[in-house]
């Protein structure tokens, strides 16, 4: 090879017991490159940097940092190669301070003023502004990531690798990341970039590496294709299009007036006079950065938490002081976030976890006892229906993967028929199929004439489904405009802007 | 009514000495993550081995030093349990405690009746003991605080999977602060049958461990924190004795009961103002009494 690399592995296999994690990948990271790794849930791209990193061992195979061969036995021989990571679930102490953080993660940090002086310097230089001695709690979300970047930059890594960093990042948040990444590829170090946004692939990076079911199976320059290109390549196969026909809107089904709600405690946010009205046949989208009211929003309507009277109204009816139960009933439903844990009970089998929700309305419960086999078949129905992958409907929850549980989820509540149904991150870890068919069950529900309130990260995807859009920012909604011929841009600004953040300026 | 208050700040310093000693080395364990509810059952064999020891060498000091032995070894069985089979730590505290309080009992039939070897006053005629304990305070503080190996505890304690993530060794980390509090606990344990009762009973301890343990709690996990709550706990104790002894017409079981009643009252106000003010959390730390376990 003429070509010089930072970063080579050669055949990387990692078996666990019945997953085949990665098998026979070989790839190339260039000095100066921006080099994406693409792929769907359970591909193996978190096995492939875990490897990289040192906190998983490769079966066979070899791997190369600057021509040595380079097989860490734990990430701080990974550190010291001159590997750095950023973490998709952060991998910071929130009872720390930022400089205790960014301490933990260097081989020999310097003395603590010293250390909190170049914290100071360097995130100034590259336009992450950060105070050494806050904690990590009371950090919002982009914050954060600026102390997951500065602890990596302070040690001058030469090949530094980011797992999924946009997700909680605005639009103009991402871009500034970009123009640092950028810089930092100037500067000569190698940067390998995972996520499955495949826009902000094609805009920014040089190469890409896709890996389908732990092999790779292209290597190519992402600029050269399409974004539905990139899809099919990571898929296998044609992506489903998504028909948003035959609907319109008709009268006004949920009515939200002047809803304020206190932070349920010191990490959540304050909702502040929320309106909104919802009409049969459309879909609602609600977009923000994580932790802007998401949760609490979608308590106040499920009526996890009651309200003040008057502000939560379904077709005339108020139901503000109700409970979840008497809202179902009257046919509000509502789909958390949280799949294991707070849509599903994890160790409940299918069957039991229909009975939470769909008991009432489906009649499964008579006289306070259970019809096992009416929820049996409605579970069954919700399983054959949303094409959900389990040997069963007595599998427990938590042996479901991802996409599936949440097909089973959303399933659950669609085939109740509901009048109104809000879901929040419908499609958040879920592979790109179980996406496509959770979002075309909740535009046919709509096609029905329901009326559905999709919250979401995932502005593509809102831009995808919903009719009207607001932002929800430090739990203020704003007024709803209608989707058609919205930019990103233009959604950015919705949702805050940048935060305080700058441009580098290095 | 007599009560001196000099004396009844001396009387306090060794009430206070066996419960400091305990919490301070629960309060390390806790912030490595790990809840160890077996303070009792190693404080009982501290105090055991100890007096055996001081009995048998004629030497107090050689007694501590086996005392704080003995309770690392017995806490090494909690760790084998709950950092290398992941067993549940309640339920291994819950043991450690019942297993310890048995054996102690057990072992200690040939050390009744006998008297334990007369200590050397230390300075200001305090014991050498006491002393340890109040240096321990600032001790555990600053490697808590300000040395990079009680960084690396804290955060394995606050996140295992984070610390994990940047290459700490979670089980080792643990190991040492679980020894580390059953030396502390052994040393608390000695202090009741070496320098306060003089001699050996079964069960002698008499639920120190537990009120350790809540002290902790009440030091919003602080080494600060720890030393007013065993003071407050020692005060009481030493308050009601006093009133006992002055003979103050209340019965002698609800004097008796007033630390113990202190303590409850006072953890109860603190949770109350912790859920009601709207400042971040508690001091808990974020991976208290879950196990770690890795996948490679």
């Amino acid at each position: 090879m003429a070509e010089p690399t930072v970063f080579r592995a050669e055949g990387i296999g990692k078996s666990y017991p019945g997953v085949r994690a990665n098998d026979d990948v070989s790839f190339a990271v260039r000095p100066g490159e921006i080099h994406a790794l693409l792929g769907e849930n359970g591909a193996g791209k978190s096995t492939l940097v875990k490897m990289i990193y040192g906190l998983v061992r490769p079966d066979e195979g070899r791997m190369f940092l600057l021509d040595a061969p380079h097989a860490p036995h734990d990430p701080r021989a990974a550190r010291a190669a001159g590997v750095a990571m950023v973490f998709q679930h952060f991998s910071l102490f929130d009872a720390l301070t930022v400089a205790e953080n960014i301490a933990l993660g260097m081989e020999n940090p310097p003395p603590r003023r010293e250390l909190a002086a170049r914290i100071t310097q360097v995130s100034h230089d590259f336009g992450l502004p950060l105070n050494p001695a806050r904690r990590i709690v009371t950090l919002s979300a982009g914050e954060r990531q600026r102390v997951e970047i500065i602890r990596c930059l302070l040690q001058n890594p030469r090949l530094l690798i980011m797992d999924e960093p946009t997700s909680v990042l605005t639009p103009q948040e991402a871009e500034l990341l970009f123009a640092t990444l950028r810089k930092l590829a100037e500067a000569g170090t190698a940067i390998l970039y995972i996520s499955h946004k495949l826009e902000e692939i094609r805009a920014h990076c040089d190469r890409a590496t896709i890996l389908r079911h732990g092999r790779v199976v292209e290597s190519c320059d992402p600029r050269a294709h399409s974004a539905r290109d990139l899809a099919a390549m990571m898929v296998g196969g044609q992506m489903r299009q998504i028909d948003r026909s035959g609907r319109q809107a008709g009268e006004v089904l949920l009515e939200v007036r002047g809803l304020s709600m206190p932070a349920p405690d010191a990490e959540g946010t304050a909702l502040k006079d929320i309106a909104l009205t919802l009409r049969a046949g459309e879909i609602l989208g609600i977009g923000g950065v994580a932790g802007n009211g998401q949760e609490e929003l979608l308590a106040a309507l499920s009526g996890e938490v009651a309200s003040r009277p008057g502000t939560v109204t379904l077709v005339a009816a108020d139901l503000s002081a109700k409970g979840p139960e008497p809202r179902r009933v009257a046919g509000l439903l509502a789909a958390p976030e949280d799949r294991l844990g707070h849509a599903a009970v994890p160790d409940f089998s299918l069957i039991e976890n229909t009975l939470l929700t769909a008991g009432a309305r489906k009649g499964l419960v008579r006289r306070g006892l259970i019809d096992h086999a009416a929820a049996r078949d409605y579970a069954l129905a919700v399983i054959r229906d949303f094409d959900v992958r389990t040997p069963g409907p007595h599998v427990a929850a938590r042996a479901l993967s991802g996409g599936n549980l949440q097909k089973f989820v959303i399933g659950r509540e669609v085939m109740q028929s509901p009048r109104v149904l809000v879901v929040n991150q419908p499609t958040w870890g879920v592979d790109a199929g179980a996406a496509a068919a959770v979002r075309q069950s909740l535009l046919d529900l709509a096609r029905r004439g329901a009326g559905v309130i999709v919250i979401s990260q995932d502005l593509d995807e809102l831009l995808e489904l919903s009719d009207r859009f607001c932002a929800l920012n430090e739990g203020r909604l704003s007024p709803p405009v209608p989707t058609e011929g919205l930019t990103l841009d233009r959604i950015g600004l919705m949702l805050g802007g940048a935060h305080g953040m700058e441009e580098a300026r290095i | 009514m007599m009560i001196d208050p000099l004396s009844v700040f001396l009387l306090l310093l060794g009430a206070s000495t066996p419960i400091l000693f305990a919490a301070l080395g629960e309060l390390v364990v806790e912030r490595a993550g790990v809840l160890n509810l077996g303070v009792e059952g190693m404080m009982i064999t501290g105090a055991l081995a100890g007096f055996g020891a001081a009995y048998s060498t004629g030497n107090p000091f050689l007694g501590f030093l086996v005392a704080a032995c003995a309770g690392a070894a017995i806490s090494m069985l909690f760790a084998a349990l709950t950092q290398v089979f992941l067993a549940n730590q309640v339920a291994s505290g819950l043991a450690l405690t019942l297993f310890g309080l048995g054996l102690a009992a057990m072992l200690g039939k040939p050390f009744e009746g006998v008297r334990a070897p007369a200590m050397p006053a230390g300075p200001l005629r305090i014991n050498w003991i006491v002393w340890l304990g109040l240096v321990m305070v600032p001790l555990v503080w600053w490697f808590l605080n300000r040395t990079r190996s009680g960084l690396i505890l804290r955060a394995v304690g606050e996140n295992h999977e984070a610390a994990h993530a940047l290459g700490y060794n979670i089980r080792l980390t643990r190991l040492a602060a679980i020894a580390f509090g059953g030396a502390m606990a052994g040393v608390g344990g000695a202090f009741i049958s070496i320098a306060t009762v003089l001699q050996w009973t079964e069960g002698m301890t008499a639920g120190a461990g537990w009120i350790a343990l809540a002290i902790v709690v009440f030091s919003n996990w602080t080494a600060p924190g720890v030393l007013a709550g065993a003071w407050l706990f020692g005060g009481v104790t030493v308050l009601q004795l006093r009133l006992q002894a002055a003979g103050v017409a209340v019965p002698v079981q609800l004097l008796s009961m007033a630390p113990y009643l202190a303590t409850i009252i006072v953890l109860v106000a603190i949770s109350a103002r912790q859920k009601f003010s709207r400042r971040a959390g508690t001091g808990a730390p974020g991976s208290l009494g879950t196990n770690f376990h890795a996948l490679r």
